[in-house]
């Protein structure tokens, strides 16, 4: 379980906050997703949990230790980071970006090779791919490598940023449901950031609204499609919705006429 | 083959390779430093600007100055260190011209380098930081393997620059393909100019493309490459220790000339002395006035000849005026009981600075010396060497004389005797062994007053050569025996423009013409 005590992080000195005085618990196997508009502090809120933020106060702790007890990289070999901007290393093979943590583990080498491979059927990439360089693959292939990577070392949680935010929709849409699956399959913790709402309400257990840096709402999908006291957030959560219903209302126009 | 150019070709091995070890050396010395310092300033925008702005100011100093102003710098320090720990360091030769060129090998690496790394995607960063990197392991798996093409890029530039500035170590007495050009230069041997530009230019092209082949391999990610260029980079360097190495045989002798013709002559005829014992010598030529003094006191030279008047004037640091007997007696003397220093005896003939005009300007102004040229002087400019200004010389004329010209104009030597016969300036500083004195016609103005010292051309053995049975036996023949008529025959035959003679085809013609015995 990954908890968030009273977490407070400011980039100016205590003027303003990105995320202020919050408090969160992601228990294991559950799906979270945040969303909320750009600058609500949610990148910073997911970067708080694996350190890549130090807290200006407050505690983070996962499966009920502290993270301060470990350093920072330690920590982070044991979560999974998935961003929009991927980061594949240019200058290594496929196969060297997605073995890069159990390397940095110590991982002996053939157990890396295996894994490799194994992780290659999981994303669903042909292992030929194995040699290239990220350079030669396409977006949507470039996140998969992403997304194996992250995954190589077992780690029992994931964090995604955007992962899928640089993708054409189709990709996208295969991409969230495929990964939903390896989520249930892998028994992950997963805690996914995204300004897309149909996209958290396909692919999340629950969901959390950020609005300048605290917690609007919390609640899985459809409380959150359905009741909220808070206006701001209904409008949100209504978006996902009233485009559904046009759709379907263009839908059953097609086929009145039709 | 044109005896200039076997010359150059016979010199070759001994330049390169000096110019290929102080290259080497200073750009691994600058590429040693400047690593580590790329990745501090990339750390660290609060040394990253003090770092890039220190390393550029260093590539605006002139190439020359940079050297030349590390040996008072060494000069000063290794006194300290031996006034406090007890021993010293050379502070010519190898040692400052190793610091200059390492310090102007810098600049390009580090802002190749630093420039690479701080623009890195910082998508990439993140990447590094998430998968579980410590910061050691984010500089070695992908900071530096990705600015490595830059850093390649910056270490040629670098290796480019050092190696034609190396050229400039000449001057402050390392051995450098810079010899022949500062030679050259000096007796007009064009060709001796050019192949030492040729050869330097070679050096850094060859050197250059070594280098674009291990930045291929780096930027490529292929090895094979790498280690070739590297590998051959390598063997390169080691055929040029080799070189002094195999050379360095026998116990030599290490003979200095400053940077005029009659110097070089002069070491060439003692060289050959030395030789005919069955002894090794090595000339190290074209230094500075006071720098050859410095060096031999140091024992970084064994032998080379100076002048009464200058070592009275600026090593003794002596401002009156004696007869020409009395000052070689109290030259010798002083430089014994100051430096260790032995002067073995003078050559015979006298090489001092004298004021000269074209003779038919002269007689039409009707001057004869220089207080006939006082009264004329506030119309007439002055032609002077590069040095001429700065001596005390220069100093005792004006007080004598009350000289105030209308201008003054600064020359090589052999440039100074084209604005003469020209007409761009009306008075040159001449020396009076100089054969173009003869050649060209000119009338040497008297000195009534005595302001200018007498010039003896004197023989100096350092401290530790003080002695040596060698040198003395193949050395004292010299003493008187060189009169100035010949003197100025050789230096005439080096300077003049057509028929010219080396260096040490002069010495061999002046060896058969002073009659100096066989050995």
């Amino acid at each position: 379980m990954i908890a968030l005590q009273r977490v407070s992080k400011s980039f100016d000195g205590g003027v303003s906050f990105a995320v202020r005085e919050v408090s969160l618990e992601v228990p294991e196997r559950s799906f979270l997703a945040v969303v909320g508009e750009s600058g609500s502090g949610k990148t910073t809120l997911l970067k708080l949990i694996n350190r890549l933020i130090e807290p200006d106060a407050g505690s983070v702790s996962i499966a009920g230790q502290s993270a301060k007890s470990l350093p920072p990289h330690a920590l982070r070999r044991r979560i999974g980071y998935v961003f929009q901007g991927i980061g594949l290393f240019p200058h290594m093979s496929i196969a060297e970006n997605i073995g890069i943590t159990p390397r940095l583990i110590g991982w002996p080498e053939a157990q890396i090779r295996a894994r490799v491979g194994e992780l290659l059927d999981l994303v669903a990439l042909p292992r030929s791919y194995l040699t290239r360089r990220p350079a030669e693959l396409s977006g949507g292939q470039r996140q998969r490598v992403g997304i194996a990577r992250a995954l190589a070392a077992r780690p029992a949680i994931m964090l995604m940023d955007e992962p899928f935010g640089a993708l054409d929709p189709v990709t996208r849409d295969t991409l969230g449901a495929e990964y939903r699956r390896l989520h249930d399959d892998m028994r992950l913790t997963t805690v996914m950031v995204t300004h897309d709402v149909m996209e958290a309400v396909l692919l999340a257990d629950r969901i959390v609204v950020m609005r300048t840096g605290n917690i609007a709402a919390d609640g899985p999908p459809h409380e959150l499609l359905t009741a909220s006291d808070d206006p701001a957030v209904r409008t949100l959560m209504e978006m996902p919705r009233r485009q559904a219903e046009r759709v379907r209302a263009l839908l059953q126009e097609r086929t009145a006429r039709g | 083959m044109d005896e200039r150019l076997a010359s150059a070709l016979h010199l070759l091995p001994e330049y390169l390779s000096q110019h290929v070890l102080l290259s080497a050396a200073a750009l691994g010395l600058g590429v040693a430093i400047s690593l580590p310092l790329t990745v501090a300033a990339s750390r660290h925008a609060g040394i990253r600007w003090p770092v890039l702005g220190v390393a550029s100011v260093i590539q605006t100093v002139p190439g020359l100055a940079l050297l030349a102003l590390f040996y008072p710098l060494l000069l000063g320090l290794s006194s300290l260190c031996r006034h406090f720990l007890g021993f010293g360091f050379p502070a010519l030769g190898f040692l400052p011209s190793l610091l200059a060129l390492t310090l102007y090998s810098m600049l390009p690496i580090l802002r190749n380098g630093v420039t690479a790394i701080v623009g890195l995607d910082p998508a990439i960063i993140q990447a590094a930081r998430g998968v579980g990197m410590t910061p050691g392991q984010r500089l070695w798996r992908v900071e530096l393997p990705l600015a490595a093409p830059m850093i390649m890029a910056g270490v040629r530039t670098a290796a480019v620059w050092v190696i034609g500035t190396a050229t400039l170590a000449t001057p402050v007495g390392q051995t450098s393909l810079g010899n022949y050009i500062f030679s050259g230069l000096q007796v007009e041997n064009w060709v001796s100019v050019l192949f030492g530009c040729g050869a330097a230019v070679a050096l850094a092209i060859v050197t250059d493309q070594l280098l674009a082949l291990v930045e291929l391999g780096v930027a490529r990610r292929r090895p094979r490459f790498a280690w070739l260029g590297l590998g051959l980079l390598l063997a390169g360097v080691a055929a040029a220790g080799a070189v002094p190495l195999a050379a360095g045989g026998r116990a030599g002798y290490v003979v200095g000339a400053k940077n005029f013709s009659e110097q070089y002559i002069l070491a060439a005829l003692i060289a050959d002395r030395i030789r005919g014992t069955g002894y090794e010598a090595a000339e190290r030529a074209d230094l500075g006035s006071t720098i050859a003094f410095r060096a031999l006191a140091a024992n970084e030279l064994d032998v080379y000849v100076d002048y009464s008047g200058t070592l009275w004037t600026n090593i003794l640091g002596r401002t009156d005026a004696v007869p020409r007997a009395q000052m070689l007696r109290d030259v010798k003397e002083e430089l014994r009981r100051r430096y260790g220093v032995q002067l073995l005896g003078p050559l015979g003939f006298e090489n001092a600075y004298a004021l000269a005009m074209r003779s038919d300007r002269a007689a039409a102004l009707g001057i004869r010396t220089i207080a006939d040229l006082a009264r004329l002087a506030p119309r007439l400019t002055l032609g002077g060497d590069l040095e001429f200004f700065a001596r005390p010389e220069w100093r005792l004329l004006q007080a004598r004389y009350g000289l105030a010209f209308h201008a003054r104009r600064e020359y090589q030597p052999t440039f100074m005797y084209r604005a003469l016969m020209s007409g761009e300036v009306d008075v040159i500083t001449a020396f009076s062994s100089d054969g173009r004195i003869a050649a060209d016609h000119l009338t040497v103005l008297e000195d009534p007053l005595h302001a200018i010292p007498p010039y003896d051309a004197v023989l100096l053995l350092s401290p530790r050569r003080a002695a040596d049975p060698v040198l003395r036996r193949a050395l004292s023949p010299l003493v008187g025996a060189i009169p100035i008529g010949l003197m100025r025959q050789a230096n005439l035959q080096v300077d003049r423009t057509s028929d010219k003679f080396t260096p040490a085809q002069a010495a061999r013609w002046l060896t058969a013409a002073a009659h100096l015995p066989e050995q």
